[in-house]
């Protein structure tokens, strides 16, 4: 027995030297990225690299701030990450109710068409999308970008297969004591709803925040860019070399969204592993 | 009918901006739309079959297929292999700091890619990067990742396998947590070890949940776009084009309807391969 235990402790011991390796490699990147932003134009072009700036600077963050209009990069971003968040939460949920609790005719053509578009890719619908915002008017608005996403299959089908687990007895008794089913909606469904809202509410924001095909094409002029179109042209265009600005650039669009993943990473672990998807 | 009050405002969003669009581009793709007809884009003309007889001579989008593919093919064993491995050490029951691990790993999952190719476009610099210089620690002379017609794309692979597999461990966990304890130790009284167990239990029964991670992270794969734009721009020479990069660039051109009939080939390719992979991982009994 005690054999077995002292291999047992060998193989753990083995299997942690592993998984911290790759732990470090994992994310090792995103402090290089962190570490490299406060170093200056000069010590970026070092070769070999300095593992510590030497000689800490905001400087990067400064010009990006100051002089480049990440500010109105990053309103933007927030702006059509809020509103494709909120939207989605409404109009998902509602549909989702819909489909899991009321009796309607073509309910089912709907829920199949919905799932039916969950594997096809973005770029389908790039073309017909930019011929109907253009004729829309809605190139380079904030509405060209938020209403191709405001009502996505996946969020209904979410929302669907949660609220299916609400006991009807439940919604009947609010039935039978006059309730409406708007009332019955928002008073009883939406708050036993909850975690799959935050669940949704988080996948959402992070999808939208990172989104970049669509604002790429609906984007025109640099006073709509979202962060990651701003970077991506950035890293592609005069300034692609300035690595001292591109870091910093890159840790305006990760961070906040690493903070939100550490704080919530349960409502993503729920929500990954009850739908499968991002 | 109150169900259509609540299901209309999705669905009326649904048809116009995803389901209307997915026919709409069916329909373009068999026309000569160009960037043009903008405003009247009924006006067009049918040309059957053209755009798909086209992509066969066009020498890029063959170029662009064949990288796509190999980054599929490549990409999606790495991405599942390695998630795998990372998931039956974190479910292995040797191991502490589960949560700190499993975080750690899905970092990459949750960051804009665009960041993160910008990120790695920097570590992967000659001389001044950290991956070259960490292979100088060891005695190596790092090559020129990305200028290197035959490294650039299995480079972009290993960056989209670290970038991936966080998603693919999050779910091989939830499958391994689903295993019932007893048919492990039924297989322990059967003198199975560890081995033994992860070969006749552990994968047989796993074996649903690698078909839908398999599924997923293909259906991710086929689209791959936003790397080799901001690190290569689909070079050198054409060696890191993908389909959908292609796809964007003659959008960009203002061919509508030559790109409608690429992308909707890449739609055909997705939905063959998640068929093949349905064959290939589908339960015996």
């Amino acid at each position: 027995m005690s054999g077995r235990r002292g291999r047992d402790r060998v193989a753990a011991t083995v299997l942690h030297t592993l998984l911290v390796a790759g732990l470090l490699v994992m994310v090792g990147p995103f402090l290089w990225m962190l570490l490299s932003s406060f170093k200056s134009f000069g010590e970026i072009l070092r070769s070999p690299p300095t593992w510590w700036p030497h000689d800490p600077t905001l400087d990067n963050y400064s010009v990006l701030l100051r002089r480049l209009d990440f500010p109105a990069y990053f309103a933007n971003s927030v702006v059509v990450a809020v509103l494709t968040t909120a939207g989605n939460l409404l109009f998902c949920a509602a549909a989702g109710y819909a489909l899991a609790k009321l009796r309607f005719a073509g309910s089912r053509l709907l829920f199949a068409v919905v799932l039916g578009t969950i594997m096809v890719p973005g770029i389908v619908t790039l073309v017909p999308l930019f011929v109907l915002v253009s004729n829309l008017g809605l190139v380079n608005s904030y509405a060209g970008l938020v209403l191709p996403f405001l009502a996505q299959a996946f969020g209904v089908f979410l929302m669907r297969q949660f609220m299916l687990s609400i006991p009807d007895d439940l919604l009947e008794a609010a039935r039978i004591d006059g309730a409406g089913e708007l009332r019955i909606f928002w008073r009883i469904v939406l708050p036993l709803s909850r975690p799959a809202l935050a669940t949704l509410g988080i996948l959402t924001f992070l999808a939208s925040w990172n989104n970049f095909l669509w604002p790429l094409v609906a984007a025109t002029t640099e006073d709509r860019y979202t962060l990651p179109v701003a970077l991506a042209l950035y890293s592609i265009g005069q300034n692609r070399a300035r690595y001292d600005l591109l870091l910093a650039g890159s840790v305006l669009v990760v961070v906040p969204v690493l903070v939100v993943f550490v704080a919530l990473q349960r409502h993503f672990v729920r929500g990954i592993a009850t739908t499968g998807l991002r | 009918m109150t169900g259509w009050g609540f299901a209309l405002p999705f669905a009326g969003l649904f048809a116009v901006f995803t389901a209307g669009p997915v026919l709409a581009s069916l329909v373009m793709s068999f026309t000569d739309l160009r960037s043009t007809d903008l405003r009247h884009p009924l006006a067009v003309e049918p040309v059957g079959l053209d755009n798909y007889q086209r992509l066969f001579g066009d020498e890029l989008f063959l170029r662009a297929a064949r990288n796509t593919g190999i980054f599929v093919l490549l990409g999606v064993p790495l991405t599942m292999a390695a998630a795998l491995l990372v998931a039956l050490g974190l479910s292995s029951g040797l191991t502490r700091f589960r949560t700190a691990f499993r975080v750690g790993y899905y970092l990459p999952v949750v960051t804009s890619i665009v960041a993160i190719s910008v990120v790695w476009r920097f570590l992967l610099q000659p001389d001044t990067g950290l991956v070259d210089r960490l292979l100088g620690l060891v005695g190596l002379d790092g090559p020129n990742w990305l200028n290197d017609t035959s490294l650039a794309l299995p480079t972009l692979i290993v960056m989209a396998a670290w970038r991936n597999l966080g998603f693919a461990m999050v779910i091989f966990l939830a499958g391994l947590q689903a295993i019932p304890r007893e048919l492990y130790e039924a297989a322990r009284m059967d003198g199975a070890g560890r081995l033994a167990q992860l070969r006749f239990v552990t994968l047989p029964v796993l074996r649903p949940t690698v078909l839908f991670v398999a599924v997923i992270t293909t259906i991710g794969y086929v689209q791959f776009f936003e790397e080799p734009f901001v690190m290569t721009q689909g070079g050198p020479l054409d060696a890191t084009l993908s389909t959908a990069y292609h796809t964007y660039n003659q959008f960009g051109f203002g061919n509508y309807g030559y790109a409608s009939a690429m992308s909707y080939l890449l739609f055909l390719v997705i939905v063959l391969l998640s068929i093949a992979w349905f064959r290939l991982l589908r339960s015996n009994t």
